[in-house]
């Protein structure tokens, strides 16, 4: 087969491109396996050291914080748990509302679509202390509820399930009604199912958008056992103006790499799903 | 009582819209019903309060000697199938056919066996763990008819289920879909706007425009006889001819010619129907048809000319006979086949 020169220049732009993405993330890594002392003097690493094992053991197991009780395992534990909770309540909540808000014409509908709507213009920084007063007045700071439901309502996702709704034929639902359905097993049984590949969409975005709270999380909590992984990496920083000690530059390339471990997982888990849906018309 | 029972059914919507005037209607066990007429006149409004997916405004719908009114559709033992399948997608034809059963909590073991038995019956055994999307149209369209006979319901509703298909499948299906009928007996409604369709799938056919039945009958009935001049025109194809005239002492002039001693006591402005197949050539006929354009079918041809002013009038001669174009034809009206509607009111009159 001839390459064509426009090929050629194609390639060569999607190879930077990857390199642009790759690179920053390859040297954290390669920086991670380093000595903390050889990356001070002599820069950051393009190649692996020897210190790999070390360091990671180190991030992991080492208790820190200000009286030393968190390790950065629990953080990442605390920050998937946030996470996942985040994702998974933002999907279920805003698929049925716009369920809801799709199937059930009362007159209400549109004018509590937009209301939903409108909390797009008003993101949790804005409303914070509200928010904050609710739920310390429930008694939920340092809580893992605390720290998700604040989170849960999705105007977003909300927004694409009602569209992703609208453009099922009616007759679908007249036919299950004959079928014998109710409203919870249309949902169940039809929704869900036709929208696999939305929901699948929908939880890698919100688990992302939970994984990367800083905010909420450092308002919420007081107590370190409940410290998440965004905010464990400021604190990592600050660490080396305190005392006298050496800044611990490999083991925070270290806790770098390994906070972006989580959320790739999903990512790569959940890519099946939308590439099956992509082959798969099944409309 | 009969089967089904329709009593002054009235369907007026929200924005004040009359769709469906006082209808009245009897359907026997085991008949085959058919809607038909023009889009938006309401046949599929009417076929969808039997159904219990609109409203009923007013009136009275019994089935099998209950209520209906206010029951759920899920609950009225009726089964549909949709001008566009509504198959599940994300459902293989089993569990397509196999839904409605297992909602109304029927075991495992008989849902297999009827799903089995009714795929059998349709010949689409050999597709039961395909997804509808890898169906061909006509495949769809047998698994849509599956779903509805798998359940056993009181009655079949269609709705306009032949439109998606192509020419040569819809014939084939609707053939299939009258020797179904007939063989699994289940009283069945057909809306449809296709007077072929009605013509040949119907027990009785009721032919429905602006919201109301023009004429309840069978099929020859209302081609033979047709009460007003919505059903004259169409019910029958090609297209009845219409002529304007004038009724008086028992003689209708028309463009051109006369016809004497007709059989009926109206006067005053009519018009007049006459059917291309009822028109035969004869020496000195009373028409003189001048040819524009023929189409050749065939086993017929299909003669189109002018008369006097009107456009367009068509002859159908069989198709052996040929006919040049621009040539002039004299034709009588076969053993007095022709229909007389009063004009302001589109009512028969003769």
């Amino acid at each position: 087969m001839k390459i064509k020169p426009l090929q050629i220049i194609a390639h060569i732009i999607l190879i930077l491109g990857v390199l642009l993405m790759v690179v920053p993330i390859w040297i954290s890594f390669a920086s991670s396996s380093h000595d903390s002392v050889t990356i001070l003097t002599e820069g950051m690493k393009f190649h692996i050291g020897d210190q790999l094992a070390r360091n990671y053991n180190e991030v992991l197991n080492e208790k820190g914080g200000w009286s030393e009780e968190v390790t950065a395992a629990k953080m990442f534990i605390n920050s998937f748990i946030m996470a996942l909770g985040i994702a998974t309540l933002k999907v279920v909540i805003s698929a049925m509302s716009a369920y809801a808000l799709v199937y059930y014409r009362f007159k209400l509908a549109v004018p509590i679509f937009w209301l939903i709507f409108i909390t797009l213009l008003v993101p949790l920084e804005v409303r914070i202390f509200p928010s904050y007063k609710i739920v310390s007045d429930l008694g939920l700071t340092n809580s893992y509820t605390g720290l998700i439901l604040p989170l849960v309502a999705s105007a977003t996702a909300t927004f694409f399930f009602r569209q992703f709704y609208k453009t099922i034929p009616d007759e679908l639902l007249e036919s299950a009604k004959l079928d014998g359905a109710n409203a919870w097993s249309f949902f169940i049984d039809f929704l869900v199912p036709l929208s696999k590949t939305m929901i699948a969409a929908m939880f890698i975005f919100m688990f992302v958008y939970g994984y990367s709270q800083y905010l909420w999380p450092l308002i919420m909590t007081t107590a370190e056992e409940y410290w998440t992984v965004v905010m464990g990496m400021k604190i990592i920083y600050t660490e080396s103006y305190e005392g006298v000690a050496l800044p611990r530059t490999a083991e925070r390339f270290a806790y770098i790499i390994l906070s972006m471990i989580p959320p790739v997982l999903v990512v790569v888990f959940l890519q099946k799903w939308f590439i099956k849906g992509l082959i798969q018309t099944e409309k | 009582m009969s089967f089904l029972d329709l009593k002054n059914v009235t369907k007026i919507y929200p924005n004040g819209t009359k769709a469906v005037h006082e209808t009245s209607l009897s359907i026997d066990e085991g008949e085959f019903m058919v809607f038909v007429g023009p889009s938006g006149c309401g046949k599929s409004t009417l076929l969808r309060m039997v159904a219990g997916l609109e409203d009923i405004t007013e009136g009275d719908i019994n089935l099998d000697g209950k209520l209906m009114n206010e029951v759920d559709p899920s609950e009225r033992d009726v089964a549909m199938v949709f001008q566009n399948y509504a198959l599940y997608p994300h459902m293989n034809v089993y569990n397509n056919l196999a839904y409605g059963l297992k909602n109304r909590g029927i075991d495992k073991e008989t849902i297999e066996q009827k799903v089995n038995d009714a795929a059998k019956l349709l010949q689409i055994s050999d597709y039961l763990q395909r997804k509808p999307s890898m169906l061909s149209g006509g495949q769809r369209q047998r698994v849509a008819m599956g779903r509805a006979i798998v359940r056993n319901p009181k009655i079949f509703l269609f709705d306009e289920p032949l439109s998606n298909l192509d020419a040569k499948l819809r014939i084939q299906m609707r053939l299939e879909i009258k020797k179904l009928q007939q063989k699994v007996g289940v009283t069945s409604i057909f809306v449809t706007h296709d007077q072929v369709e009605a013509m040949t799938l119907a027990d009785r056919l009721a032919v429905i425009n602006n919201g109301i039945i023009e004429q309840l009958g069978t099929p020859i009935e209302i081609y033979d006889n047709p009460k007003s001049l919505f059903v004259a025109g169409f019910i029958g194809s090609p297209q009845m001819n219409f002529l304007d005239g004038n009724l008086k002492n028992k003689t209708l002039s028309a463009e051109g010619f006369e016809i004497k001693d007709v059989n009926t006591e109206h006067e005053g402005e009519v018009t007049l129907g006459i059917r291309p197949e009822h028109l035969v050539q004869s020496e000195n006929g009373l028409i003189n048809l001048k040819v524009d354009l023929v189409e050749q079918l065939g086993s017929d041809n299909l003669v189109y000319g002018q008369l006097k002013n009107i456009k367009d009038f068509c002859y159908r001669c069989p198709g052996n006979q040929t006919i040049e174009k621009d040539s002039n034809l004299s034709l009588n009206i076969e053993n007095n086949k022709y229909y007389i509607f009063d004009k302001s009111t589109g009512k028969r009159v003769n």
